[in-house]
């Protein structure tokens, strides 16, 4: 009984080890994408326990991470932090992987007042329910294609037009995810005053959207987007080679997950896609040093990985936020560290870090890349940009 | 969002007008539509051919039909992948899945064969689940296709392009579909089969083997789904979560077919693969689905009226 008791109640900090807990979807639809984010933090952990640990209270502790799977469906992912927080004592969380996911634990996290920092949920929706508990290291997804319209009123200056006169197809699923990059979309189009000639939203079982590049074909807009996630991706890279769709510039999310260069090579040159992180961006921090340095260390511990997804990156870059914050804090009470992560200022391999009142990651920008040469090099915003902008696209028919 | 909407409408949201004007304005989008509902159509009635076979003859309703689909598509992936041409898969798939049916019938479907409708029902789902999930295991979650290297036509100045694949699919499938319905009415096994779903006692009496022919029947299904699969790995995109839209999409055809009636699979399979390209370009993309349900709707409707109709003259 006694063993029962002491379990919850110190495993917070169990002797010099500060545990951390995460649902993570290690099966099901979001598996890949999951384990990157597994690996992710992993991959901090180790690196910071090997640095030495984490320091509170004049204490060095070690981290350690427990996981669970949530089967990559909302209702586990619910179950698993309820799990977490009241059987295994865990006091700090770690985010889950995709916004649903998330959308599913925060409410579990806020009504125990546990602290989680997330990697791996970008939905605007997230920020707008007066959560108080949840910091997010990565950009909101809104801003994910937004940049893409700034670029597009760029180069219709460049070609002696005005922004007002570029013409925008958009192409989106229809779920929360796609629909917030959507509103960022809109949002900014409307600032230029742009003419939205097309706004078709596919259905989340549709693998087919050629009677909406047929329209893109007979419109003729200059900026057209796409975002429906990996499908989407897939998708839209196949049937705009097969239809010979010939926009000056595309813009898609989900290029790399989706793996449209791998699959339709050439016929994807120049397509523009966000990415919440590159290694090639000068970001630099105290852990792992430059972004380079971390692509280098990650693969050599991972050698399976030829390109470190994002994903992993923001993962590990969520485990340093927590050790910040515990060493700020200096404590291991849940509303004090809560308060330091609330006050985040720490410059890392992904970025600087910071959070907003609402708990999104504001610190860093979404960057732009092209597909130039089948390789994936920044091309937005004009500060971190490692390459120019091919426009219009020059793509192989 | 809703600030979203309202910049739309601000900034002119495109209309089904529009859309439609399109249509007269540049006929030849007419063709493009016209060709892919026609390609993307075929691969549908194949699957949804599978599904009223079984249905008809066996009394199943498959709910795992879109994860055999699945199945054959990943056939496809992976013999690519092992340097196979996926066309050359067809034939490899075909004879893969009639084994697999062959497999499953032995192993679940002929213990539900004969219970009432749920009972078949949750079997064939659970079936769809562990395929999925198998799928997943083995291939992980992302979204896959098989290059065919085949070229991609234009016509009209590059105003009309068709992937010579989807035709080459709607040529397959056509070819496929010619195959089994002659087999249906010329062999011994195909008549066993159409005395069986005509009346399975009455052919059990006739000294049909009726048990063999509900095997060969569902493995038959199981490798027409295959060949299904196969053609959308090469045309569209395939996951292993994908395969319920295919189920749904089945049923759709078969209920709008009616019961019994394989040619009415064929046409209705076309006219969904045209309805859908029609209502993605002047409803939108959204609406892509959703009319091709409310077009069952209609259906289902008129079929009543008829058959009111055909009540009251036979009183």
């Amino acid at each position: 009984v006694a063993f029962a008791f002491a379990g919850p109640a110190s495993s917070k900090v169990d002797g010099d080890t500060i545990i951390l807990g995460s649902a993570i979807s290690l099966t099901g639809k979001y598996s890949s994408n999951g384990v990157n984010a597994q690996n992710g933090y992993d991959f901090a952990v180790k690196k910071i326990n090997d640095m030495g640990g984490v320091k509170v209270g004049g204490k060095t502790y070690k981290l350690k991470v427990v996981y669970y799977d949530d089967e990559s469906t909302p209702a586990r992912g619910a179950q698993l932090a309820e799990r977490l927080i009241q059987q295994d004592g865990v006091k700090f969380m770690l985010g889950p992987y995709s916004s649903g996911l998330t959308k599913a634990i925060a409410p579990v996290t806020e009504k125990y007042k546990i602290p989680m920092v997330e990697a791996e949920g970008a939905a605007r929706s997230l920020f707008t329910q007066g959560y108080k508990y949840i910091f997010a290291v990565l950009s909101t997804s809104e801003q994910y294609l937004a940049s893409s319209i700034a670029l597009a009123a760029e180069m219709a200056e460049k070609e002696g037009k005005k922004p007002s006169d570029v013409r925008v197809a958009m192409v989106f699923e229809n779920d929360p995810f796609s629909l917030d990059v959507r509103a960022g979309v809109v949002d900014d189009a409307k600032k230029y005053g742009m003419k939205i000639v097309l706004d078709d939203k596919m259905p989340r079982d549709l693998s087919d959207i050629s009677a909406t590049l047929t329209k893109v074909k007979a419109l003729k807009p200059d900026l057209l987007v796409v975002s429906g996630h990996e499908k989407g991706a897939t998708t839209a890279a196949r049937q705009i080679m097969e239809m010979k769709v010939d926009v000056p510039m595309i813009a898609m999310t989900h290029c790399e997950s989706g793996k449209i260069v791998q699959q339709f090579g050439k016929a994807t040159e120049s397509i523009l896609c966000p990415t919440q992180w590159a290694e090639t961006l000068t970001y630099k921090g105290k852990t792992f040093g430059s972004a380079g340095d971390y692509d280098k260390a990650f693969k050599a511990a991972y050698p399976s990985y030829k390109t470190v997804p994002y994903q992993t990156a923001q993962a590990s870059a969520a485990v340093l936020v927590w050790k910040d914050a515990f060493e700020r804090a200096n404590s291991f009470d849940t509303d004090k560290l809560r308060d330091a992560l609330a006050a985040t200022q720490l410059d890392t391999f992904y970025g600087h870090m910071k959070f907003s009142p609402a708990g999104n990651g504001i610190g860093k920008p979404m960057v732009l890349r092209q597909i130039q040469d089948g390789k994936y090099v920044v091309v937005a915003p004009t500060k971190f940009a490692s390459a120019k902008l091919v426009y219009p696209r020059n793509a192989e028919q | 969002v809703v600030a979203g909407r309202a910049a739309a409408r601000a900034s002119g949201k495109p209309s089904v007008f529009q859309n439609i004007s399109l249509l007269v304005q540049a006929p030849v989008l007419n063709i493009q539509l016209l060709l892919d509902g026609l390609c993307i159509g075929a691969t549908f009635a194949l699957a949804a051919y599978g599904l009223a076979l079984v249905w008809g003859v066996m009394n199943v309703k498959n709910l795992a039909q879109g994860d055999f689909v699945m199945m054959g598509g990943y056939i496809a992936v992976a013999l690519a992948k092992a340097g196979v041409h996926p066309i050359l898969a067809l034939p490899i798939a075909i004879v893969g899945m009639f084994v697999f049916g062959l497999v499953v019938y032995r192993l679940v479907i002929s213990y539900v064969i004969d219970r009432d409708l749920f009972t078949s029902l949750l079997a064939t789902f659970g079936l769809a689940i562990v395929i999925a999930q198998g799928l997943n295991l083995i291939f992980g979650p992302e979204v896959r296709t098989a290059d065919s290297g085949l070229d991609i036509l234009s016509l009209f100045g590059g105003l009309v392009t068709i992937a010579e694949i989807k035709l080459a699919s709607l040529g397959l499938a056509a070819g496929f579909a010619v195959i089994v319905i002659l087999y249906m009415k010329r062999s011994r096994m195909g008549q066993a089969i159409r005395a069986t779903a005509q009346d399975a006692r009455a052919a059990r009496l006739m000294g049909i083997d009726t048990d063999r022919v509900y095997a060969f029947t569902f493995a038959l299904n199981a490798a027409i789904c295959g060949a299904s699969g196969v053609l959308i790995s090469m045309i569209w995109v395939i996951q292993p979560f994908f395969g319920i839209t295919y189920s749904i999409r089945s049923f759709v055809i078969v209920t709008a077919a009616g019961f019994g009636n394989l040619p009415g699979v064929i046409i209705s399979g076309f006219g969904l693969g045209l309805a859908e390209q029609y209502a993605g370009f002047v409803l939108g993309a959204e609406f892509q689905q959703a009319t091709v349900v409310a077009l069952l709707v209609l259906v289902l409707i008129w079929r009543q009226i008829e058959q009111a109709r055909h009540r009251q003259a036979v009183r």
